[in-house]
């Protein structure tokens, strides 16, 4: 059995498994419950100052897919809306509780060092593992210029985590807002100011849907709606990329990285941590399907891991990290075709129909001549030497094994676009 | 035994009700969701291609996914006005759904059928409820007649299409409703809540179609007389007459055509009022002879035996029907003839059979072996025929002669439905008979050509295809050289 134990900028769980900040962490009735499922850690819903926020009625809204549900999901949900003490008090008696478990408490103050000062002393005495400080939230407290507002100004971002390094001694990861053009910006910064880590993705700015009847977005509140935070399976492409640019920038590497964005399984985790993070937060799968899900990211990750002879989490945490690269230092020569498995195919067309209209023109659509005089049966085959192994029929292909891609023998070296005849730079160089 | 094996009554209400229920209760909108989710939207789809009406499947299932199931229920309805009724009683395990892709690797097509229905019931609720007008209108009106004998699926389907192109339309149907077969000829389970007469109410709303009920070709009604007086003539009279057992005794009490006794049933409202005998005894190996046997079942016959004189891959009802049949209590013999009928003018007792097998020619031989079963009530369900209504008209092998467009011998003069011969007497084939018919009236009446949805021309499109491939990139790259399967690429569809 895999040792799936975890340990993040100081920071250990019994697996990389949190349940991130957000209403599944947001008393200690949840978080016992979680941690009683298996749940590593938890990041505690993010406390403000108070008065505490108010929220509205109508919070989620859900993109649904084929009958899939939530495929993505946003919210207009703001920061724990409960008083800061309670809220400690709470925080507190679970740490106690369940000493071997990750409490990480999740911080969203004003822009002001004795705002920060003042919050960080009383979390201290909670005796949680570490803060989180959210920079990310894309809705309601960015226009009171907190949470986005300060994760999208690296300045700020800086700024703040020095002063939480400062006045506490816990460890800080700063967690950051996907809206932005360059998320190295902001990690860079975060490190630049002294964080022990970084957990990203927060919730990208979304409209889920409009309502035709009513002619409003969704979530509608009242009659109207408004931008809300997205997340689920749907994001879990981008969070991987922008884990994979932070991995990879020479000035962040090796930053830990606790990652966020569409978990659900245990595959999806291991993804995320072999491009470099240590932990990883959920949220809509739990929201999906509840607190029990975890037995089986527990059990998934320990087999794949024994399966592939890996002991711990570390021995596979960035390894896929070297072969993330720049476009230009990919293999020109390199050649993959589409076969086709003509015993398995079930003549649906698919692959035809997106090859023909949509890609190469490089599936060939035939009958084979029937002896009945009938119309003959559907035969649809790669015209290998038309094939860019582009990929679009095996993805579209719905019977699986049927199209598999297979690389080709060229003999030729490797070699790239920074020294291809075409590429005018590479021309200039010469 | 006694007469009083044969008595009405046998089950209480709620039997009655359970054992006529429909056999497939209608999709709700998650289960329409769902099903439609598993649709492919196959390429080139082999649904399509095995609907004889060429209804566009894959299109119509992506409409109910895209929850425009009002647009769905239009292109079924487009290529088959009949659509509601094919839904229904189609044998979607020989048809589209035998051909649906899913079969290959999992044995669990989608239910097309059933999303038919759901489409198809759709509109109809949306038009019954006044929400809306029937989804088609008529062109211009040419002034032309056209009379059509005969009010069942061929009959309505060339109306209705004639109705569209601006013809007006005469029906003659001899019987006091309208819908011939959907009407009389479909065992109650199959189709519900009067679903044949709405579905011609619905129909005939398009306007331009009279019907005349109680006119029959032959006696009111004579050929030479509809031929000067219309412009065409559609005949879709179907098969009035019954094969006979050819045995002693068929005159008898208890014995019985089963197409008549089904009309009978079709007809009546109240179940317990049916006689049935306790030994039920049924000789065919069609439709026709399932469902009569389902129901003496399900009116509470004990023994319910159905003889087919030869094997089970023989017999013209499909391997679902006669599956169903066993599920449903009746027990099936085959390779057995009937040879004499027991009993006397006071009724009949039973059925002498003896028993059949193939000779080394393949024919069909008795083996001297016999055995009687018991019945009080015989139904013979050994097919139907012709009648000689129409002397004027070619017949071959028991039906109209017509060209690949319905025109029989007689210019001017169309038929279709189950009097004109087709691998399969069906529903569907019907439907797709009137709508030929009624391109090919039009085209003689107005000399305007024209095709239709559901009108697929698979040699046209061969021809196309043909010729695009001259254009296809692979063939200007020379990479389709390599190919050796087939003879055409991106052809012959």
């Amino acid at each position: 059995m895999a040792d799936i134990s975890c340990n993040i900028a100081g920071i250990k769980s019994p697996n990389p498994y949190w349940l991130a900040s957000a209403p599944p962490t947001d008393k200690k009735y949840n978080v016992v419950r979680a941690f009683q499922a298996g749940w590593g850690g938890v990041v505690w819903k993010t406390l403000g100052e108070d008065p505490p926020v108010v929220n509205v009625s109508s919070r989620y809204g859900s993109v649904d897919i084929n009958g899939q549900k939530m495929m993505g999901l946003n919210n207009i949900e703001l920061i724990s809306d409960r008083p800061l003490e309670v809220n400690l008090r709470e925080i507190k008696e679970t740490k106690r509780e369940w000493k071997d478990r990750a409490l990480i408490v999740s911080l969203m103050v004003p822009c002001e060092e004795d705002s920060w000062k003042r919050i960080l002393k009383k979390v201290e005495d909670t005796e949680a593992d570490g803060i989180e400080l959210n920079f990310g939230c894309p809705h309601g407290m960015s226009e009171r210029g907190m949470g986005a507002a300060v994760g999208q100004v690296p300045e700020y971002i800086e700024m703040v985590t020095r002063w939480c390094k400062q006045h506490s001694r816990m460890p800080v990861l700063v967690k950051l807002t996907p809206n932005i053009a360059d998320i190295r910006r902001p990690a860079r910064a975060a490190k630049a100011g002294g964080a022990d880590g970084v957990s990203l993705i927060n919730t990208i700015n979304s409209i889920t849907r409009v309502d035709l009847d009513a002619m409003s977005p969704e979530p509608m509140v009242d009659g109207k709606g408004t931008h809300g935070g997205y997340c689920g399976p749907a994001v879990r492409p981008i969070a991987l990329n922008m884990v994979a640019e932070i991995a990879r920038d020479p000035e962040t590497r090796g930053l830990p990285m606790s990652g966020i964005g569409g978990i659900g399984s245990w595959r999806d985790a291991a993804e995320f941590m072999a491009l470099g993070c240590q932990s990883v937060q959920v949220c809509t799968a739990a929201m999906h399907y509840g607190f029990n899900i975890v037995s089986d990211m527990n059990s998934g990750l320990s087999n794949w891991m024994d399966s592939k002879g890996y002991k711990k989490l570390d021995d596979f945490i960035g390894k896929a990290v070297p072969n993330v690269t720049d476009w230009q230092y990919l293999n020109i020569n390199f050649k993959t075709v589409a076969h086709i498995n003509q015993d398995s195919c079930i003549k649906c067309g698919l692959c035809y129909a997106a090859c023909e209209d949509t890609s190469h023109q490089s599936i060939s659509n035939m009958r084979i001549p029937s002896t009945d005089g009938g119309p003959g049966q559907r035969h649809y085959e790669i015209i290998e030497n038309e094939c860019v192994g582009c990929n679009l029929c095996f993805h579209v292909c719905p019977e699986p094994g049927t199209i598999t891609m297979v690389p080709q023998k060229t003999g030729l070296p490797y070699a790239n676009w920074t020294t291809h005849p075409n590429n005018p730079m590479a021309k200039a160089k010469a | 035994m006694d007469k009083s094996n044969i008595r009405a009554g046998r089950l209480t209400s709620a039997q009655y009700a359970e054992t006529f229920c429909d056999i497939h209760p209608p999709l709700d909108q998650k289960m329409a969701a769902f099903e439609s989710s598993r649709c492919y939207f196959c390429y080139d789809a082999p649904c399509m291609e095995a609907c004889p009406t060429q209804i566009n499947i894959p299109e119509f299932i992506r409409r109910i996914s895209t929850e425009n199931t009002l647009g769905a229920g239009t292109e079924i309805l487009e290529a088959n006005i009949l659509g509601g009724t094919c839904s229904r009683v189609c044998p979607v395990e020989i048809l589209c759904e035998q051909a649906c892709v899913r079969n290959t690797s999992e044995d669990k097509p989608v239910t097309i059928g059933l999303l038919q229905r759901y489409a198809t019931d759709y509109v109809f609720k949306a038009v019954e409820s006044g929400k809306m007008k029937q989804p088609f209108t008529r062109a211009r009106a040419t002034g032309k007649k056209v009379a059509v004998v005969g009010g069942g699926p061929a009959g309505l389907s060339v109306a209705h299409r004639l109705a569209m192109l601006g013809h007006d339309v005469e029906i003659f149907e001899a019987l006091p409703k309208t819908g011939g077969l959907n009407e009389y000829g479909i065992a109650v389970y199959k189709m519900l809540d009067d679903f044949a007469q709405r579905e011609v109410k619905f129909l005939l709303s398009i306007g331009g179609i009279t019907v005349h009920n109680g006119k029959r070709l032959g006696k009111e009604l004579k050929l030479v007389d509809l031929r000067s007086k219309y412009a065409s003539v559609f005949l879709s009279i179907g098969l009035g007459g019954v094969n006979a057992l050819k045995l002693e005794g068929e005159d008898w009490p208890g014995v019985m055509n089963a197409v008549d006794y089904i009309a009978e049933l079709r007809q009546c409202k109240n179940y317990s009022k049916m006689q049935v005998a306790r030994d039920v005894v049924v000789i065919g190996g069609g439709n026709t002879a399932i469902d009569i046997a389902i129901q003496s079942k399900a009116l509470g016959a004990e023994n319910v035996t159905l003889v087919y004189r030869r094997g089970s891959s023989d017999m013209s009802a499909t391997g679902y029907e006669q599956e169903l049949a066993q599920t449903r209590g009746v027990k099936i013999v085959l390779w057995s003839r009937p040879v004499g009928l027991e009993g006397s003018s006071a009724g009949v007792r039973g059925v002498k059979f003896e028993k059949t097998r193939k000779n080394a020619k393949g024919e069909l031989e008795g083996t001297n072996e016999f055995f009687v079963v018991p019945a009080d009530h015989v139904f013979k369900a050994v097919g139907q025929l012709l009648l000689p209504e129409v002397q004027e008209l070619e017949v071959v092998k028991g039906k109209f002669k017509v060209d690949a467009r319905g025109e029989t011998s007689v210019k001017g003069v169309y038929a279709g439905g189950d009097c004109i011969a087709h691998k399969e007497d069906l529903t569907v084939a019907a439907v797709q008979d009137g709508k030929i018919s009624a391109y090919a009236i039009h085209e003689a009446l107005t000399g305007e050509k024209l095709s239709g949805k559901g009108m697929k021309d698979y040699k046209a499109i061969a021809a196309l295809d043909a010729a695009r491939v001259l254009n296809h990139p692979a063939h200007i790259h020379g990479g389709l050289g390599k190919q050796k399967i087939g003879t055409t690429v991106g052809g012959a569809r």
